[in-house]
């Protein structure tokens, strides 16, 4: 099974050397890395069949010994057990979708090679991320894909915009990374080791330095204080308020980046990294209302920013952001299965939305604003048709794989909200009034983009076509798992026993017990009398009402509300701050300490010092004249120096 | 005396190169022209088989042969295996310079081996007279190689000024060593080291003008200011080829014969050559590093960068203890590969018509040829003591040393005048990379030339990285 992970991973990386490094053509470009990608996935579905379906142990050993220092050991391992092989499943499908995609997506760019290279060590990094069995291979994961997504989202690096996304969505990672790499000490500190099973097993049996003193005089929860670093770490790569300002930026990238790396997978790298680490953080029910009420705050409020976009990929990139935050509040509320769940079901819903958006905007001509579009349906047949099954899924309609996911969430989120836990109230508030907005917004888009008048100009019309097969296959191939995952794996993920041994509950935080399931249609059938179900009917309906049936209200709400309007579209102003106040105040004590330490003071002392020193050295040359009896004479005065020392001053 | 206590076996490196040299030297001169290529195959031969040899004939402590004038050691068997690879090297970069400025003779290759035979016997000589022969042996084949391109004038004049300044150094150390067998009544090192603590209180100061005039004679080899007169002139006089071959290998036979007679010989006056190396140290790391600066002469300023890291190799003679001695011989060794190396940089861009002496020399290099421009790139971090460069593990080895024997200011102003000599190194990197090329040709060598450049670079970055082979040979030849 070592073998096996070993090619899984490293395929990929390979794919991306050859493309990136040797001066390889098109073809070659995309069909090694498109093969990698192939071999990885089909791999991923052999481990599957291993560990779940023939039963097999989980794995968990070390490949490669790095470094060790004390008792640190820095160690290259796999852990494979039920919640990899799921993740890797999920990686490495969508993955290599958007490797097909993106044959017919950058088609005409001259970047091409360089861009199949940079996806393949995505997926390379994504891999040792969720493969790892040690906190150390998990931050370099956690870097190596913070750096791909960097890359790719300033890919076209002439767009002043698209550095200015890349910088920013840097940054902010580097904030929360920040906090992960201080958790990841702080886990060091408490247990000593680094190895994912040897901290768990310590944290279960309780040995581990209980308290600590951050600031003198108060003694805190380790456990607590690690658990939330951490969880800052996820909130930096999940995009969770208020670090969550770098990804609608993000959309500067190409479309399919947007859709791996922006919406199915990079970004629930920390929902990942939360559920992994489950037996660390039901001991500290002060981080998981903490992780609950983020989530919660991101749930809703980036979900209504969703409803002033007018910017295709903006809309969908809001969404990703609110459905994170759905996952995390299934996080807070300890059903990590639950967020895994969503988690799946969303990669491949909202996999399926963005390619569906890059294929309208492939139609038309790189036009992103809705504005512009209108009545798209008869042109577009299958990417409406995909689209409509993508906005579905997300708003949750009962079949379709969103409304199981989402459910159980709410599901989840009411139940801690009935054993009282700290913040639940507003976390079950949060997460049922999101699906009214959920939607709304989504229908919006579907109905300002695809119905409705033909507002594009005469010349993209004329040029209006469906997009080739390379395109609307992946579309096809991610639809099908968007309508019928959630089905199917509604009873062994949430019910089931499926992440036993891999994910940890507190028996006291158990939401779902199996004796409560009496199949799917019955889930579905207590699903249709609940409020989740008839908030989203209202969200559609809404939605046809403003935008099919009346389109001049949405303005008049505009202007009547005209205070609301700007702060959301001022995206409630964080940007604006931000800017100001850490990349200005940064940017502010840089020149000063500049103008003041560093031209005046190094500056002066250093090219003084350096004028000093050329000057002496131009002066002294003059010592070595040439002249034999010159040389020969200095000789004489070294041997007459040294006898002096030693006859008369010793 | 019987045949026996010859130890000959001991000394088969010697005979053979010795044999081979001679016979070198007979077959070149009954050579036609066309086959002339013959004596550089045959040279390059012998090297490899002294190697060979000396590899067979390492000892795993310390053999006395030839009646006790003869030692091998370890730090003998390791220092000449050294010296043969530079060689070596050496001859393989000088080839294509000397053939295209017409004087590729035999008699070239049969001096650099009957110089590096009195290398050899300088590492390996176990009594004062012994030491002399060898210096001897090899300052005459240096001043010969250098004298060879005698329609230069600036050749003649630099072998004439190494000649009468080495003659002056020869005398110096020659009557220091008249001085101790005066004292001590003995030639013998070991015979020396324990006369010396038997001599009575009143003849001290006879012992210590003897010490004074000895360390005066290798601190002229070394290049120690204020005996360093003569390396700027010569490095630049010579020819590149020549140059290449000086400025490496007999700094290891010079450091050999320092911790012959400093350390076997006179260990119990060490009181009194520290203060003295201390003193020529600080000079050597003051002048070398500063002159160099104002230097336009590549080679200039190589050579006033060697006498500043003759400053910093004396620094762990001076810590005095054997881990410091181990370290002084890791700084020569290291030097000598980027010596070897950086000559061979200037070789590689002259050609017939253009000397590539001076810095503007390598403007631009990395448009011209990335490949060497990197090669440059890595030797100049390396001596300016980049970490993690092996430059870096030289200086830091003799630094640490010195720290553990509490001379710390020492240290501390040995640091200071290394981030002075960061300057000039990079700026040839600056040069290279930043600056337009003014002449575009295609630099052209021979495969074997390109090759080992390439190697030999590239060891000094793999030391770098992986130091600790080396520092523990280094540690193994002072027996630790």
């Amino acid at each position: 099974m070592q073998n096996v992970a070993l090619v899984i991973v490293l395929a990929p990386l390979i794919g991306a050397i050859i493309a990136g490094l040797f001066k390889v053509n098109r073809t070659v470009a995309h069909s090694v890395t498109i093969g990698a990608v192939g071999i990885s996935f089909f791999l991923s579905l052999y481990l599957f069949y291993q560990i779940i379906i023939a039963g097999h142990a989980s794995f968990n050993e070390t490949v490669y010994t790095w470094l060790v220092a004390g008792n640190v050991r820095l160690e290259i391992g796999f852990m494979i057990d039920s919640l990899t092989v799921l993740m890797m499943l999920v990686v490495t499908f969508v993955s290599w979708m958007v490797h097909f995609y993106t044959i017919g997506y950058m088609q005409d760019d001259p970047g091409y090679q360089r861009f199949f290279s940079y996806i393949s060590l995505f997926t390379f990094s994504m891999l040792m991320l969720v493969m790892s069995n040690n906190f150390v291979q998990l931050f370099f994961g956690w870097e190596a894909v913070g750096l791909v997504s960097y890359l790719l989202i300033g890919f076209w690096f002439t767009r002043e915009s698209a550095i200015y996304a890349n910088l920013k969505a840097f940054l902010v990672n580097r904030v929360g990374d920040f906090g992960f790499v201080l958790g990841i000490a702080a886990v060091l500190m408490a247990f000593n080791t680094l190895s994912y099973t040897e901290v768990f097993e310590l944290a279960k049996t309780g040995q581990y330095q209980q308290t600590i003193s951050i600031v003198s005089g108060s003694e805190w929860s380790f456990i607590t204080v690690i658990c939330i670093l951490l969880f800052i770490g996820a909130m930096g790569k999940s995009a969770q308020f208020p670090l969550h300002v770098w990804l609608p930026d993000s959309m500067e990238g190409p479309t399919p980046i947007s859709a791996l790396i922006h919406a199915a997978t990079m970004v629930t790298a920390g929902i990942f990294m939360v559920a992994r680490m489950s037996p660390l953080f039901e001991l500290s029910t002060t981080a998981l209302s903490f992780v609950m009420v983020i989530g919660g705050i991101t749930a809703l409020f980036m979900g209504i920013l969703g409803l002033v976009q007018n910017d295709i990929k903006r809309v969908i990139a809001y969404s990703t952001l609110s459905q994170l935050g759905y996952m995390t509040v299934a996080l807070g509320v300890s059903a990590y299965s639950v967020g895994i769940f969503h988690l799946m079901t969303h990669a491949f819903f909202k996999a399926l939305l963005f390619l569906g958006a890059g294929s309208v905007i492939i139609a038309m001509h790189h036009e992103q604003d809705m504005r512009k579009m209108g009545g798209l349906k008869k042109y577009l047949p299958i990417t409406y048709w995909t689209a409509v099954i993508g906005s579905i899924a997300l708003c949750g309609f009962p079949f379709f794989s969103g409304f199981f996911s989402k459910d159980a969430i709410i599901e989840a989120a009411h139940h801690a909200y009935e054993a009282e836990r700290a913040g639940a109230w507003f976390a079950y508030y949060a997460v049922l009034l999101g699906v009214f907005i959920t939607a709304l917004y989504t229908f919006r888009m579907l109905f300002l983009t695809f119905h409705g008048k033909e507002r594009m100009d005469e010349h993209t019309r004329e040029h209006l076509h469906e997009s080739p097969w390379v395109v609307t296959g992946p579309l096809i191939a991610l639809a099908i798992p968007s309508i019928f995952i959630g089905m199917f794996t509604l009873e062994p993920l949430v019910f089931g026993h499926y992440f036993e041994g891999a994910i940890f509950v507190d028996e006291a935080h158990q939401a779902f017990h199996p004796e409560h399931y009496h199949g799917v249609l019955n889930f579905i059938g207590h699903g249709l009398m609940q409020l989740p179900f008839w908030l989203a009917l209202a969200g559609v309906g809404t939605a046809w009402f403003l935008y099919i049936k009346r389109p001049d209200i949405p303005g008049m709400i505009a202007t009547r509300f005209a205070l609301i309007h700007k702060i959301l579209l001022d995206k409630y102003g964080f940007d604006r701050f931000n800017d100001w106040f850490f990349a200005g105040g940064a940017r502010r004590i840089g020149s000063g300490l500049w103008q003041a330490g560093d031209v005046t003071l190094i500056d002066g002392l250093v090219n003084g010092s350096a004028k000093i020193v050329d000057w002496f050295s131009s002066v002294i040359r003059n010592v070595q004249t040439g002249f034999l009896y010159h040389y020969a004479f200095s000789m004489i005065i070294g041997l007459v120096v040294l006898l002096g020392w030693f006859v008369y001053i010793r | 005396m019987t045949i026996a206590d010859l130890n000959l076996a001991l000394v088969m490196p010697e005979i053979f190169l010795l044999t081979m040299a001679s016979l070198i030297l007979v077959i070149d001169a009954f050579l036609p022209k066309h086959l002339q290529h013959l004596s550089y195959q045959l040279t390059q031969g012998t090297l490899i088989g002294t190697a060979l040899l000396i590899v067979a004939t390492s000892p795993t402590g310390r053999v006395l042969g030839m009646d006790g004038l003869f030692v091998n050691d370890q730090m003998a068997a390791a220092l000449k295996f050294f010296i043969v690879l530079i060689g070596f090297f050496a001859f393989i970069y000088s080839r294509d310079y000397l053939r295209d400025r017409n004087f590729l003779k035999g008699e070239y290759f049969v001096l650099g081996l009957f110089a590096i035979l009195g290398m050899m016997i300088m590492i390996s000589a176990q009594n004062l007279l012994m030491i002399y022969l060898g210096l001897e042996l090899m300052s005459l084949s240096l001043y010969a190689m250098i004298a060879m391109h005698r329609d230069s004038q600036q050749a003649s004049e630099a072998a004439m000024k190494y000649f009468f300044l080495g003659a002056l150094a020869s005398g110096m150390l020659l009557y220091g060593m008249s001085m101790l067998y005066g004292v001590t009544g003995t030639l013998d090192l070991a015979g020396l080291s324990q006369a010396i603590t038997e001599v009575p209180k009143e003849k001290n100061m006879f012992l210590v003008f003897g010490l004074v005039f000895i360390v005066i004679g290798v601190a002229f080899k070394l290049g120690a200011v204020p005996f360093h007169m003569w390396i700027p002139d010569v490095y630049q006089g010579s020819p590149t080829a020549v140059t290449l071959f000086i400025a490496s290998a007999p700094k290891i036979a010079a450091f050999a014969m320092l911790i012959r007679l400093l350390v076997d010989g006179m260990h119990n006056l060490h009181t009194d050559w520290q203060d003295m190396l201390i003193l020529l140290s600080l000079l050597s790391m003051a002048t070398g590093n500063i002159i160099a600066i104002a230097q336009k002469n590549i080679k200039r300023m190589l050579a006033y960068s060697t006498i500043a890291h003759v400053g910093y190799l004396l620094l762990g003679i001076i810590a005095g203890t054997t881990k410091g001695y181990a370290a002084s011989m890791f700084y020569v060794l290291v030097y000598s590969l980027m010596t070897l190396a950086s000559f061979g940089m200037i070789i590689l861009l002259s050609r017939t018509g253009l000397e590539a002496e001076n810095i503007n020399d390598f403007k631009g290099l990395n448009d011209r040829n990335p490949w060497y421009a990197f090669l440059m790139l890595i030797l100049m971090l390396s001596m300016a003591g980049v970490p993690p460069m092996v430059g870096f593990w030289a200086k830091w080895s003799v630094l640490i040393e010195l720290v553990h024997v509490g001379m710390v200011w020492l240290a501390v102003v040995a640091v200071l005048f290394a981030i002075i000599g960061a300057f000039y190194y990079l700026r040839v990197v600056w040069v290279m990379y930043f600056e337009k090329a003014e002449d575009m040709t295609v630099i052209e060598a021979g495969m074997d030339m390109r090759l080992a450049l390439s190697a030999n670079v590239l060891l000094i970055l793999v030391l770098g990285l992986m130091p600790q082979t080396l520092v523990a040979l280094c540690l193994r030849a002072f027996g630790i």
